[in-house]
């Protein structure tokens, strides 16, 4: 059946089979592979992305559930080919990653996080993202790359998403 | 954190990690995101027992199913490849891409369905009827290892891969002459590293050039060689591409069933096949199960608190075929009196097929169940004398004045300065403020106790217990390698020869040869060209890579100087020996050669290059291990890996007596690698590995039922470590330089993960003592502490 998701701020229009998973349309339908297949049970959070700014498991929606909302994948935060965003340039700076697989899903729940609390805690950052599990770094580097993205933005006149 | 007395340009400094660009934007090559024109789906029918006779596989309704292409069995498969490898010489246990007359463990492949779509293939998969006779089977590995149980694999006649007993030194004598001895015997649950993704390889032939196309998230050693053997191809048939990039592994991603299975689907239909597990069939029948080890410890000391000699039996459970898994047995010979000086040891090592998933390495391949029981021994050794637990490791501690350190099973640590460290990490953690304050928990009502382990890190993988625990295989090296072009506009080009899964070898390997060449490593291109144009290499393996492909980008960046002097010294009149290299020029007598002459002399004026010169600007290295040249000696001595990195981990831990739920309340951790590549990749890695270790000592295990069934079978029941249960780690720095590798750098792949495990349960242990509560298995859950507590409680509240 068809479907039209509108993806970072392009609509499209694909057709899929009711019971194809967000995840699969974004990954198979519009060759936006940037959001991964980790468990397909909603615990990991490898699949994330955000809908209508909140996070959500792409696993565990329809992509027929997602027509009329605004989505948003890790390919539309970086502003420019070439150009990381601020918190992406964040994750870099602390190394907040190692095998980049659930990166894109903790990038995308920073961006969430940072746009409603500009300045959490550290507390705060962990309850965030400990709904995405890694299996890399222990999280500790990637607390400390959104407690320096709070930092950066702070101090710059931007909004999370340059 | 650069080595004493050393200076560097850009290693040990703060630099970024050049990988983390592409992955932070979601563009990493991940082997899911990599879809061909014509390409197929593989889903898999799953053996429904832990043993059983397969009749018949009917597989008329899944053929008629829209979109299949094939469902193969394993007769099929058995017919066209050869077994799979096995380290150990076992050739009666034969293992198969699929199930070949019989199934062994629940979940195992029995038949592979080839559609469409992924989704359709699954749909047939359901259809398939496989009808099966129940054979008796075997979980346990004490029940598997008596002779009276059901062998998994009857041509072989029993279940036993591997029984030796080795003797280093005079045990009898030592625990003769011991003041006292005690037994232990504890026990590491399976778990596994259980990567975010799941194990993929996409699979195509060319009949017309008669190669075999191969991409996979691998992590594996041979593994052209053992696609090429298997599938009776010529090496030269078989081109695995590494620029894959892999989504974690930690020494499981080594799916070469996989690869097998779907190399033959592919040349079978003549176009590209892809199977990705999904997450059930990773956990249950991906084969990447950790080592299950049964450890039974006699150890003799004396009154002081200093041990003589040690008595250990591992009991390993292989799970139902053999692989590479029983040389997880062998591997940790290499550190087996960890960082102590024990005279003597008997060892004996025993690896057993059960009807339970296969096993596959696991990050420290075997190290850290072995630096379990280790560290638990020695906590019941300072029990037993009523000493101090870190006072007795500090009397038993190698001291820096004795490396190179010989210990009795014929591996020499190069380096070392373990007091120092515990010195260090005891002043940062404070720790007679730390004992007030489990005492101030304690005396509120909390159980609490801390925990302490001190242990190594072998790093360099030589893989010589592989000549030690086959006699057949005489192994003496585990190179690996680097090429470097500078092209004709003087750009520098490095080629790496593997697959990566988060090390971050690019960074490494640019960060040696920007080093050497004093060159900013961010002008340095790293490619990865296929197995065909690689020169060899053994794959990130037995935390290995800081010094072998760091050791070999350095010493080929040093025969590319050497070139580069020579062209300018004859530019400048002068013997090479003369002329001074310095940032990519060459000077002598107040005259300089800059890089681009020399760049083009190289690559245009041949008339100006020294005699016998090439043209061009190349230059490679294969770069042998450092140590371990020789084979075994008669009595099971060996050099294993030559570098021996250090870590001392001091964890508090509070429990709710209700609830039982352990809480880390400070983690502090000394490590010592030697000198550090990149600190932040060092990090991540100590951090990381500490996390895996929390999991291991408190959440994560693949249960089996008694029937065989797996219990654990998604994320909801396997549980893994998430930013709430990972306190923040404070890590303190201590480097001791490996005299054997180019920059004194050891391995940091498995630090934290070697020592996190035994320092927690010791802290459980403290904290439940004066229950009398002790827990001896792997992972301590939170019901096994809430049960364990209650029972205590309630038996004291009866007490008299």
């Amino acid at each position: 059946m068809k479907v039209a998701l509108t993806v970072n701020g392009d609509t499209r229009e694909i057709d899929v089979e009711p019971r194809t998973t967000l995840l699969d349309a974004l990954r198979d339908s519009l060759r936006l592979t940037g959001a991964h297949t980790g468990c397909e049970h909603g615990v990991c959070g490898a699949c994330t992305v955000l809908i209508d700014g909140a996070p959500a498991r792409a696993c565990l929606m329809f992509a027929v559930q997602a027509d009329g909302f605004e989505l948003t994948t890790i390919e539309g935060l970086a502003p420019a080919p070439g150009e990381l965003s601020l918190i992406q340039d964040a994750f870099c700076e602390t190394h907040g990653m190692q095998c980049g697989y659930c990166t894109p899903g903790m990038v995308l729940t920073a961006h969430a996080l940072l746009r409603d609390d500009p300045a959490p805690s550290r507390e705060k950052i962990v309850e965030a993202i400990s709904a995405n599990i890694c299996r890399c770094t222990g999280y500790g580097q990637i607390v400390e790359a959104i407690e320096l993205a709070a930092r950066r933005l702070a101090g710059s006149n931007a909004g999370p998403a340059t | 954190m650069s080595g004493p007395g050393r200076k560097f340009r850009y290693i040990s400094t703060d630099r970024r990690v050049r990988e983390d660009r592409r992955f932070v934007v979601g563009k990493g090559n991940y082997i899911a995101d990599l879809a061909v024109e014509g390409m197929l789906h593989v889903a898999l029918v799953p053996s429904q027992h832990a043993a059983a006779r397969i009749i018949s596989i009917d597989a008329s309704k899944a053929l008629a199913s829209p979109g299949v292409h094939a469902v193969v069995g394993g007769d099929e498969i058995a017919a066209a490849s050869e077994p799979l490898m096995n380290g150990l010489d076992t050739p009666n246990v034969r293992r198969f891409p699929l199930a070949v007359g019989a199934t062994r463990y629940m979940g195992e492949w029995v038949a592979a369905v080839v559609a469409d779509t992924r989704a359709l293939a699954e749909d047939a998969a359901e259809l398939v009827e496989v009808e099966y006779e129940r054979s008796p089977h075997v979980i346990d590995a004490e029940e598997a290892y008596k002779p009276t149980s059901p062998p998994v694999h009857p041509a072989h006649g029993s279940n036993t891969l591997l029984d030796r007993v080795f003797d280093w030194g005079d045990i009898d004598a030592h625990f003769a002459a011991s003041d006292q001895r005690l037994s232990l015997r504890v026990t590491w649950g399976r778990n596994s590293t259980v990567p975010i993704e799941t194990f993929g390889v996409l699979a195509q032939w060319d009949p017309w050039n008669e190669i075999l196309d191969v991409r996979a998230s691998i992590q594996m050693p041979k593994y052209a060689d053992q696609i090429a053997r298997a599938l009776r191809l010529p090496m030269n048939g078989v081109r695995v591409h590494y620029d894959v990039d892999v989504g974690g592994s930690y020494g499981v991603k080594r799916g070469i069933k996989h690869s097998v299975l779907v190399g033959h689907l592919a040349r079978k239909l003549g176009r590209p096949v892809r199977l990705i597990e999904d997450r059930l069939e990773n956990m249950r029948s991906g084969d990447a199960h950790g080592p299950e080890r049964v450890f039974d410890i006699d150890v003799a000391f004396d009154n002081d608190g200093v041990i003589n000699s040690m008595k250990m039996r591992a009991l390993d459970n292989a799970g139902a075929y053999a692989g590479r898994a029983p040389f997880q047995l062998g591997k940790p010979i290499g550190a087996i009196v960890g960082p102590y000086r024990i005279k003597s040891v008997r060892y004996h090592a025993v690896s057993v097929t059960t009807n339970k998933a296969v096993e596959e390495a696991v990050r420290g391949f075997g190290q850290s169940p072995t630096n379990y029981a280790i560290e638990t021994m020695v906590d019941r050794v300072a029990e037993a004398v009523g000493l101090d637990r870190v006072e007795v490791r500090r009397r038993n501690f190698i001291r820096a004045d004795e490396f190179p350190y010989l210990i009795p099973s014929g591996t020499r640590y190069d380096s070392g300065d373990y007091h120092a460290v515990v010195d260090k990490v005891l002043a940062r953690v404070d720790w007679t403020a730390l004992v007030a304050e489990r005492d101030a928990l304690r005396a509120g009502g909390t159980l609490a106790g801390i925990g302490v382990a001190a242990c190594l890190e072998p790093s360099g993988g030589n893989s010589s217990f592989e000549p030690l625990l086959n006699p057949k295989n005489a192994t003496t090296t585990w190179m690996e390698s680097c090429r470097i072009n500078i092209d004709a506009l003087g750009t520098i080009n490095v080629a790496i020869h593997t697959t990566s899964s988060g090390q971050g070898h690019e960074t490494l390997v640019a960060t040696a040869v920007g080093e050497a060449l004093e060159i900013d490593p961010a002008k340095i291109r790293v490619t990865r060209p296929d197995s065909l144009s690689s020169l060899p290499g053994n794959s990130p393996v037995g935390s290995r890579m800081a010094i072998m492909l760091g050791g070999a980008g350095f010493h080929a960046a040093h025969k590319l100087k050497a070139k580069i002097t020579a062209i300018a010294a004859r530019q400048l009149g002068c013997a090479p020996a003369e002329a001074a290299y310095c940032e990519g020029a060459v000077s002598h007598g107040g005259k300089t050669i800059e890089w681009a002459k020399i760049v083009d002399i190289a690559h245009r004026q041949f008339h100006d290059l020294p005699e016998g010169f090439e043209p061009g600007l190349e230059a490679s290295h294969i770069m042998q291990t450092p140590t371990g040249e020789a084979l075994p000696t008669a009595d099971g001595r060996v050099q294993m890996y030559p570098c021996h990195s250090f870590e001392f981990h001091v964890v508090l831990v509070a429990i709710d007596p209700v609830l039982g739920k352990p809480e880390l309340r400070r983690y502090v951790i000394g490590h010592d690698c030697g000198v550090v590549i990149n600190p932040h990749i060092v990090k991540g890695m100590t951090l990381g590995g500490i996390a895996h270790g929390i999991g291991a000592a408190l959440l994560e295990e693949f249960v089996y039922d008694s029937e065989g069934q797996m219990m654990s079978q998604s994320f909801m029941d396997y549980l893994m470590p998430s930013a709430s249960e990972v306190p923040h780690v404070e890590i303190v720095h201590h480097c001791t330089p490996s005299p054997l590798t180019v920059f004194g750098q050891k391995g940091s792949g498995e630090s934290g993960y070697l020592g996190a495990p035994a320092a927690i349960s010791g802290a459980i242990n403290d904290a439940t003592r004066p229950l009398g509560v002790r827990f001896n298995k792997l992972p301590i859950r939170v019901g096994a502490i809430a049960d364990a507590v209650a029972e205590a409680l309630e038996k004291r509240k009866e007490a008299p």
